[in-house]
């Protein structure tokens, strides 16, 4: 192998790691979002799916990518509205509702895919953003550059939500009553429309990703997500509830994944291991996870509902 | 008067005993279930038996039922179980991985006829048929394609996991490229998934960025490698059925799984009183695996010669394929 052939390979497994990485990114940090306020959300592949059909049916019909991820993000706001009105106003226990509401995402994105559209139809995914000069760049510009925007939106999520959370009033009311709501509602925070909001763009997040994942395949099918949903939530615990922290368990998972696959496309892993190498993604997050869960403890206060005074 | 009861009861006694076998003929329509593992129109597996049983519908009154979608075993074993439990005729388990359940399930029912595939294993249960697809002599006649018309000297295939007839597939498209070019770089990607479409795309992209320029692959999250071959304009082969909707532009050519071949045998079969023990399977001999192309796409001469050239070949038995040798 030629040592610009290596070169080029190099480059295509980081871009191939960063591409899949960013679903798994934008969910994991709604699921932050809500998590920090105190609310577990194990729907997120539901509305992921959610997102996904609803965007993949906008640009079939209007032929507009950003008229699909914008319908993608207000159907996971809407999930978020009717979250929070079980979790919150309901008080339904949270695990439980989490898992309804990905039951119902499958469902209804499959039966809606199956009313509306049929049979798999392409529609044209984004192509890939030409920065001015950075796009150029010998290896760098392939590498990092030569992305869809939606991998700019995710990755530039990372420092705002940073800046919300760490560095806002409304970040600390998150903050503060994802450890101890009855001290912040004290203190005069609205636990009940701090959590509702914090939920909202959280499933708001989750219906983007999900947008772009079919936007970006340029398609969408039956359980298109493939419970993406859930490694974002394992991820969240790998990135100790931080959206930098979370980011890097995004890349680490997508970046794994990569590996393999160029690994088996060059025969590096034989194929009698391939379904074992298939795991290896998973298995690291386990591990990882198993190490961050010991240093970093989890909001106090999460999956645990809020009645003043009780 | 003794004699004319005990005549009466004889025929009564052999009516009720060939009851069943006369409704069947008498043109009664016969209740089918299908329990696929991916949704009924998925350009691929489970729309291919779909289609199968709707091609016998037109000479036959049959009564359908389809539970897709179950990727999930047991959730596919409750679903045969109870089709058996409402006394369909024959219930189809389409999908190797369903092969445990259904050994399980169908001693329980021994009036219903159960078909599985793709496989070649009836557990030596009487009410058991299996079927399964030569893809492999499809797949080598893509191959022989593929290799035909790389300028790049490499080819890709994104596959599944290594079972059943994503590997008859895989194994003859890659002995087909070799067959046409010796030197041909056919290199192989099991993603370890039948459904991760994203993780298909990528696969796609791997062996685009390791010099392949027609690209092949199966299983049902294919979708996602053909949209990236697409934004590519990278070749593609289709199996199972015809991919060229997806992406007009680069779809060349699909194996088409014309599975009413074997139906229509293990209906014969059942309305003859045989419920199972068979093993049927749909090759290029027997019309029920056929190539269509794309008329579309415009191939240079001599690739879609080289085509039929090795479906000739396969036919007559000059070319021996894995599932032949």
């Amino acid at each position: 192998m030629s040592d610009s052939f290596a070169v080029m390979i190099v480059v295509a497994t980081i871009a191939s790691g960063i591409r899949l990485a960013t679903p798994f990114l934008l969910a994991s940090l709604g699921e932050a979002l809500g998590q920090r306020s105190g609310v577990l959300n194990l729907g997120v592949d539901g509305v992921m799916l959610l997102g996904a059909f609803s965007a993949y049916y906008t640009v079939l019909q209007t032929n507009n990518l950003y008229y699909g991820l914008l319908v993608g993000i207000v159907v996971g706001l809407a999930s978020g509205i009717f979250y929070g009105f079980i979790t919150l106003n309901l008080q339904a226990e949270q695990g439980v509702s989490g898992i309804g509401i990905y039951l119902f995402g499958l469902g209804m994105s499959d039966l809606l895919f199956q009313k509306f559209v049929g049979t798999p139809r392409p529609i044209l995914p984004f192509m890939p953003l030409d920065i001015p000069v950075l796009s150029g760049l010998p290896i760098v510009g392939e590498m990092l550059f030569q992305h869809s925007i939606i991998v700019y939106i995710a990755f530039g999520l990372v420092p705002l939500m940073s800046f919300v959370l760490y560095r806002t009033t409304y970040g600390l009311n998150i903050r503060a009553i994802g450890e101890n709501p009855e001290a912040a509602d004290s203190l005069g925070v609205s636990v009940m429309a701090t959590r509702y909001s914090a939920i909202i763009v959280g499933n708001g997040l989750a219906g983007l990703a999900g947008a772009a994942l079919a936007i970006e395949l340029g398609i969408f099918q039956q359980n298109l997500t493939n419970a993406m949903g859930f490694i974002a939530i394992a991820l969240v615990y790998f990135g100790a509830w931080s959206p930098k922290g979370v980011m890097i368990g995004s890349l680490v998972f997508g970046m794994v994944q990569s590996i393999v696959l160029q690994c088996k496309t060059f025969g590096v892993i034989p194929r009698s291991a391939s379904d074992l190498a298939a795991m290896a993604p998973a298995i690291i997050t386990i591990l990882a996870l198993v190490i961050v869960a010991k240093r970093f403890k989890q909001p106090s206060a999460l999956t645990k509902p809020y009645v003043r005074g009780g | 008067m003794k004699k004319f009861s005990l005549s009466l009861s004889a025929v009564l006694l052999a009516l009720f005993l060939l009851c069943p076998t006369l409704l069947l003929a008498s043109g009664k329509a016969l209740r089918v279930a299908i329990i696929a593992p991916s949704a009924q129109n998925d350009l691929a597996f489970t729309q291919s038996i779909v289609e199968g049983i709707k091609a016998i519908q037109k000479d036959r009154e049959i009564d359908l039922a389809i539970t897709d979608g179950t990727f999930v075993v047991e959730d596919a074993a409750a679903a045969i179980r109870d089709y058996a439990k409402k006394g369909y005729d024959l219930v189809i388990a389409h999908g190797s991985q369903y092969g445990g359940s259904l050994k399980e399930i169908a001693p329980d029912f021994p009036d219903t006829a159960f078909a599985w595939g793709t496989a070649a294993d009836t557990f030596g249960l009487p009410n058991v048929s299996s079927y399964e697809a030569a893809s492999d002599e499809g797949g080598y006649v893509m191959g022989v394609m593929a290799a035909a018309m790389s300028k790049k000297g490499g080819v890709g295939v994104v596959g599944p996991i290594e079972v059943g007839d994503a590997k008859l597939y895989v194994d003859g498209f890659v002995q087909g490229a070799k067959a046409q070019n010796p030197k041909i770089r056919a290199k192989v990607n099991y993603i370890g998934s039948f459904s991760d479409v994203a993780l298909a795309a990528e696969a796609a992209r791997a062996h685009i960025a390791a010099g392949a320029d027609v690209l092949t692959g199966t299983a049902q999250m294919v979708v996602g490698a053909i949209g990236a071959a697409r934004s590519k304009r990278v070749a593609w082969f289709g199996t199972q059925a015809n991919q060229t909707e997806l992406a007009p532009e680069i779809v060349v050519a699909s194996q088409v799984y014309k599975w009413e071949v074997i139906l229509k045998k293990i209906i014969a079969d059942m309305d003859n009183g045989v419920k199972g023990g068979r093993m049927y399977d749909i090759n290029l001999a027997n019309n029920g695996i056929v190539i269509e192309f794309n008329d579309a796409y415009k191939l240079a001469p001599g690739v879609k010669e080289a085509g039929m050239k090795a479906i000739e070949g396969i036919k007559d038995g000059s070319i021996k394929t894995g599932h032949r040798q």
